[in-house]
């Protein structure tokens, strides 16, 4: 479960999130979306705390994190994220970037991450691909050992972050289907995109984030046939 | 004019043990220059204010005088100020790698700031730790950038052992200096040291050559 209570954000004198509240039970799907620089991303980033809130609470399974005693290190590993530019290690084989986090933070054995790494892998469709290295994968490659990299960790939480709006069109449905596959799996996942059928189709509820605040928190079919607000429903206009 | 190598010859025993000086002088303290280097670097990134100050004091230092002068302050001005004397090897590893952390902490602060945002966040998102996430994730992709650099003050260094000879290190340039003095010959012996010092110095660059493209392995391997 995720709890954001009065998160602020601001970089210098910029306030990025003025005041967000919303909750993502446990196995629940949400998906953040809205225009660019509106703080959809920032919200997700504050989630595992790449980003420190200025002011403001978040609670991960009902601990809070953002208190200055809390440990982090241990919060993010049941974290998974996904980032837009993939952010594989390019000096590691796809099977060296998917064990050695389990190995390092985990403490599995070498033989058990591999076993999961060859499992994940099988599941995103790339066993072929555990001994290459990033360089040689497509985009849409890259994203999916990414996925599997995140999922190797066994998070309780998903967050992605705009996971396809860095690949070619064509690459794009072979990583939703993934993450497709991932929704209600019993992980909590949030994510942020800008293919509004995939939200549409994978979303419990449809946060619409606009100029640093929640504008509409909505079920998907409710926000995509009768936005209630009025910023919402232009947004939509200009993306559909 | 005539050249007579007859005099190096007869004197081999003196360069080879001068080379072999200035080899080992110009690993051990290319290691610890390296391992002090990489610490004062992460000294200059962390956020402590105090600690940049330090760092930045002590590269100020360093490279703000010559390292002849450093040289004689260790191996001649420490002795009268602590009571303990060095032997020349001592004072030449300690100097040499002093200085060398100083250039190398440059290098390599400009290698980690090199590697993108992406790397360090994707590693805190898996829960790796800072140490682990600057050892196995940042500083190899960092060292990939600056091997050059790096191969540079290698080969820097290696040169830079000959200043030994001033505080009496029998290294390869006072061997040679001491050839001359026994055979009245100058340019002979100083022409096959400069000799021995290329071939050193184009070995170190096949060397690191092999290690760039081991290096860069995760580019080509299909």
């Amino acid at each position: 479960m995720i709890e954001l209570r009065d998160v602020y954000k601001d970089f210098g004198k910029l306030r990025v999130l003025k005041g967000i509240n919303f909750t993502i039970a446990k196995g629940q799907v949400v998906t953040l979306i809205g225009p660019s620089g509106s703080g959809k991303s920032t919200i997700l980033r504050c989630i595992n705390l790449l980003e420190r809130p200025t002011k403001g609470q978040v609670f991960i399974e009902g601990k809070d994190i953002t208190q200055p005693k809390a440990d982090v290190q241990s919060i993010r590993k049941d974290i998974g994220m996904v980032f837009q530019l993939f952010n594989l290690f390019p000096h590691m084989t796809v099977m060296e970037n998917m064990t050695y986090a389990p190995i390092k933070v985990n403490r599995q054995t070498k033989a058990a991450a591999e076993e999961k790494a060859m499992e994940l892998l099988k599941l995103v469709g790339l066993t072929d691909k555990a001994t290459a290295y990033p360089g040689k994968l497509s985009g849409g490659q890259k994203q999916r050992i990414a996925i599997a990299r995140a999922l190797a960790m066994e998070p309780k939480i998903m967050l992605f972050d705009e996971p396809t709006s860095a690949l070619d069109p064509e690459m794009v449905k072979e990583v939703l289907e993934v993450i497709k596959g991932l929704a209600h799996t019993g992980i909590t996942m949030a994510l942020v995109t800008h293919e509004m059928g995939f939200a549409r189709e994978v979303s419990d509820r449809i946060c619409f984030i606009d100029d640093g605040q929640i504008v509409e928190d909505n079920t998907p079919e409710a926000f995509f046939a009768h936005p209630e607000t009025e910023r919402a429903r232009a947004f939509l206009e200009k993306v559909l | 004019m005539k050249l007579d190598f007859s005099c190096v010859w007869q004197y081999w025993p003196f360069l080879y043990h001068g080379a072999i000086l200035t080899l080992k002088m110009t690993a051990i303290c290319a290691v610890f220059g390296f391992l002090l280097g990489v610490l004062l670097s992460l000294v200059k990134l962390s956020t402590w204010k105090p600690l940049i100050w330090f760092g930045r004091f002590y590269t100020s230092i360093f490279r703000g005088t010559p390292l002849l002068v450093q040289l004689c302050i260790v191996h001649f001005g420490l002795p009268q100020l602590l009571g303990v004397t060095f032997t020349t090897t001592q004072s030449g590893i300690l100097t040499f790698s002093l200085n060398s952390a100083a250039y190398i902490s440059e290098i390599f602060r400009g290698g980690i700031q090199g590697v993108d945002k992406g790397q360090y966040e994707a590693a805190q998102s898996l829960g790796i730790g800072y140490r682990g996430m600057m050892k196995d994730i940042i500083i190899p992709q960092a060292i990939k950038h600056i091997l050059p650099s790096l191969v540079n003050e290698a080969i820097a260094l290696l040169k830079e052992t000959s200043i030994l000879s001033y505080i009496g290190a029998v290294e390869l340039l006072r061997a040679a200096d001491q050839i001359t003095v026994m055979s009245f010959r100058f340019f002979e012996p100083y022409l096959v040291i400069a000799l021995i010092y290329y071939i050193f110095v184009m070995i170190l660059s096949v060397l690191a050559n092999r290690l760039e493209r081991w290096v860069n392995r995760s580019d080509r391997a299909a």
